[in-house]
């Protein structure tokens, strides 16, 4: 278990080191002169050489890539072309908001996803399975930003009961987790249907059947707690769907995490910035994979590390 | 002999002074504001922050030597005294105001006039207005990083400087007006360093009270701002992080007082149909050209009957109408609301039929295949596809570049890429109130560089003399001789067609029931979007 947990976590920093490259070559290769971002459109070509040498963005390729590769193993992500503030900074601020957003969320999808599951499960080919399966399509599909739009309307516009966006309350997060969670809901209603079937159908199951125990009994303690087991594993997976889905959500509900953060540095070029939001997320994506391999065969005795 | 500053354009805007000063005194003091934005603000350090969200914010926060008078275009005296020129326009002497304060309660002295006119000229401070003060004395080796300071700028005593330029700019009052001049107290810059934009540290009508980032700003009053009974509000908030939908909802809501990025255009004609909201948009005119680079130095644009065929071709109207008809048509470079704009002037008339009969004549009876870049935010590519189809009238297949900001920007900056580009997202919004800031680096040589921003590639050597000659009549005698000598150059640019000269964007503010004050305050020039310390609550009376 230890040697795998070593040659993981090994893993997990090249994959890292690998995004890093992959990242700076794009933005190094992106047209746009972030100096000239900087600059604005009254300044002389001057100024923008002498903001391009301050920067180092005249250095070869190489050179920028080594200086921003030391730098960050100092743990210096340096700072926003455009805010002049810590990128660190900038994402240290932002981080609670948005991991509050992925717990919200991921307790929303759990809450939803395995109720339908396990109902449409019990109601397998009946009009209740297929009107929530139907549902849970329709959520898979579903974009965003209009679920987004669409909830704000009318709960908190119409019925108002919920704040019209912003952070701080409970009021608050309720709108953009299950804007976040709807997605991940129909997903996890599919796989917890064809776990909990796949269970039901099993030979302990029928044993006690036959030993005559009650059917609720049956399910509470014998077929949900050993159909839920694959999916606990699946929400480190599942870490990097959020990732992309809370630049949008966040956009919407104006949630002040790094989501929000990273659109506004796409826009205008500020790399640092955009290197340091990738990086906080390819690191979130990378652990959670991570966990969910070594907490699969904790749950699953059947899976072995390797 | 020496004259003031001021008298030059005193006279043209003395009714809106006296219209304005009419709504300081009688406004009630208290209360508060909400302001939405979409983005995070960049930053609220003076000699940094270039885009228009924080340029207001700066305005509330700092004060520079000169400003404006509310709502108007008229320069004001701000930190200043008295401005005294002398004769041959070389020399400024300014006299500071009495008991003029920093937000952190030290008095302003000459030294923080001289050390932030150094600050922003600094390379070092890499800020993006540095150019602007290339009239002043020793700029040009103190912004390569040579020598100590700038020499032109001379501390006589505690309150009095003198600016001595190394040419007479008629400019120079607007620049000492502009953000960039802002002064800031050395103490409070050092001790925050590069954190002075998240920190900011001013003499203006309020001061920074929280900042939340991606949530929200606040302002609250400067009990020792220099102006009597200003700023009108208690405090102003800035809600961060609303789509400009979801900003209009809440200001539906009785949540919001103005959504900072505008009214969103889907809902556009909801807002202006329904009597109630319409009521509270304020519309004006902005600063504001959006247009068509021809570039003069890519085949077949380097052909003016080609460019004179495409001015003649473009539909203005129909793309107002695809804007709601948030525009005027325009003619030429110069918008309505500047001076020097040729009221008589016709322009190019749209006429296809002649377009096309020109272009024949030009030798491209068949038409040509071109590339149109455009930014690809709305409404942009709809204003793209409008221009291609009347380029298709005349038999001119332009494909549309479509392409985030950055992209166009660089294509243009490149002497051989964009044949022709839309300006919408990117067009010119002066940055002061002069005839001159339309030229240089948009239509002057020195913008027709690798990385400039003149992308029709235009240079006509002869306008620049012209308009070197024109910025050098200083003095209020010469002022009208000098905005006749701006509207020829401007009207002779296009003969030359670099252009073609779409519409000038209208502004239309959208405000609560519970803000008031003078409509020129909603649509203020130089505040966008409205004029943060002159605005009023009427919670407050």
């Amino acid at each position: 278990m230890q040697a795998y947990l070593v040659r993981r976590l090994f893993e997990s920093a090249l994959i890292l080191l690998g995004i890093t490259l992959v990242t700076f070559i794009l933005l190094y290769l992106v047209p746009a002169d972030p100096a000239r971002q900087i600059a604005g459109r009254s300044a002389t070509a001057e100024t923008v050489q002498n903001i391009r040498d301050q920067l180092g963005l005249n250095d070869p390729f190489f050179v920028q890539y080594w200086r921003y590769l030391t730098a960050l193993f100092q743990g210096d992500m340096g700072r926003s072309y455009l805010q002049r503030a810590e990128v660190s900074e900038l994402i240290a601020a932002r981080l609670p908001a948005s991991l509050l957003l992925m717990v919200a969320a991921i307790v929303t999808e759990l809450i939803f996803g395995l109720t339908i599951g396990i109902i449409a499960a019990l109601r397998r080919n009946r009009p209740a399975d297929h009107g929530l399966m139907i549902f849970s399509f329709v959520s898979i599909s579903a974009p965003q930003f209009v679920i987004g739009i669409l909830l704000l309307y009318i709960f908190a516009v119409k019925l108002g009961w919920f704040p019209i966006g912003g952070y701080g309350t409970f009021a608050h997060v309720v709108l953009p987790a299950i804007t976040l969670g709807f997605l991940g809901a129909g997903w996890y209603s599919r796989m917890m249907r064809s776990s909990m079937i796949d269970v039901l159908g099993q030979d302990f199951v029928r044993t006690a059947q036959a030993k005559g125990l009650a059917k609720g009994r049956i399910i509470l303690r014998h077929v949900i707690p050993n159909a839920v087991l694959p999916i606990i594993a699946m929400i480190g997976i599942d870490i990097g769907l959020f990732m992309s889905g809370i630049v949008v959500v966040e956009s919407v509900y104006g949630w002040p995490g790094i989501g929000q953060l990273a659109w506004q540095a796409i826009q205008r070029v500020d790399i640092p910035v955009i290197m340091g939001v990738t990086m906080v997320s390819a690191t979130a994506i990378v652990l959670g994979n991570l966990l969910a391999d070594l907490v699969a065969p904790m749950i699953d005795p059947r899976i072995k590390t390797k | 002999m020496k004259k003031l500053l001021l008298t030059g354009v005193a006279g043209l805007a003395l009714a809106a002074q006296m219209a304005s000063a009419q709504v300081d005194e009688d406004a009630p003091m208290g209360g508060t504001m909400i302001v939405t934005y979409k983005d995070d603000v960049a930053t609220l350090d003076p000699a940094i922050g270039y885009d228009w969200q924080n340029w207001s914010m700066i305005k509330s926060l700092f004060d520079g030597l000169m400003g404006y008078e509310p709502g108007t275009t008229t320069l004001r005296n701000e930190l200043a005294s008295d401005v005294q020129i002398s004769e041959d326009g070389m020399v400024y002497t300014v006299t500071l105001k009495d008991g003029i304060k920093f937000h952190n309660g030290r008095e302003i002295v000459a030294d923080d006039v001289k050390y932030s006119l150094e600050r922003v000229t600094n390379p070092e401070t890499r800020s993006p207005g540095a150019g602007f003060f290339g009239m002043i004395d020793g700029f040009d080796s103190w912004n390569a990083g040579e020598g100590d300071g700038l020499s032109g700028v001379k501390v006589i005593d505690d309150k009095t400087v003198e600016i001595t330029l190394s040419r007479p700019d008629a400019t120079f009052g607007h620049v000492l007006a502009l953000n960039f001049a802002s002064i800031v107290p050395k103490e409070a810059v050092e001790a925050s360093g590069e954190d002075f934009g998240r920190e900011p540290v001013g003499s203006g009508a309020f001061k920074l009270a929280e900042w939340s980032p991606g949530q929200r700003v606040v302002f609250e009053r400067f009990e020792e701002y220099h102006r009597e009974n200003l700023p009108k509000l208690d405090q102003v908030t800035f809600e961060i992080g609303l789509e400009p939908t979801v900003a209009l909802l809440r200001l539906q809501q009785g949540q919001a007082d103005v959504p900072g990025d505008g009214i969103p255009p889907a809902q556009f004609l909801q807002v202006m149909n329904d009597p109630a909201q319409a009521d509270n948009v304020i519309e004006g005119g902005q600063l504001h050209t959006g247009y068509i680079t021809l570039n003069t130095q890519m085949a077949p644009f380097d052909n003016v009957d080609v460019r004179k065929a495409v001015n003649m071709a473009i539909n203005k109207d129909r793309i107002v109408r695809i804007i709601n008809g948030r525009a005027v048509p325009a003619n030429q470079p110069l918008p309505p609301t500047m001076p020097g704009y040729a009221e008589d002037y016709e322009g190019y008339a749209f006429d296809p039929a002649a377009a096309k009969e020109m272009l024949a004549e030009a030798g491209f009876a068949d038409g040509f295949s071109t590339e149109l870049y455009v930014m690809n935010v709305d409404p942009n590519p709809r204003i793209a596809q409008a221009i291609q189809q009347d380029l298709s009238e005349i038999g001119i297949d332009a494909e549309i570049r479509s392409l985030a900001q950055a992209n166009v920007i660089a294509a243009g900056g490149e002497a051989d890429q964009a044949p022709m580009i839309w300006s919408g997202g990117m067009a010119w919004i002066a940055d002061f109130p002069d005839p001159s800031n339309f030229y240089g680096p948009i239509l002057g040589c020195a913008g027709a560089v690798q990385g400039g921003w003149n992308w029709a590639w235009y240079c006509n050597e002869e306008l620049d003399a012209r308009a070197a000659e024109a910025d050098a009549m200083t003095g209020a005698e010469n002022e009208e001789a000098r905005i006749e000598a701006w509207k020829s150059i401007y009207l002779d640019v296009m003969e030359d067609a670099p252009w073609v000269p779409v519409f000038n964007e209208q502004r239309f503010t959208l405000t609560s029931d519970s803000i008031a004050g003078d409509d020129s305050l909603f649509v203020d020039p130089v505040h966008i979007p409205v004029n943060y310390d002159y605005i009023y609550s009427k919670d407050a009376e």
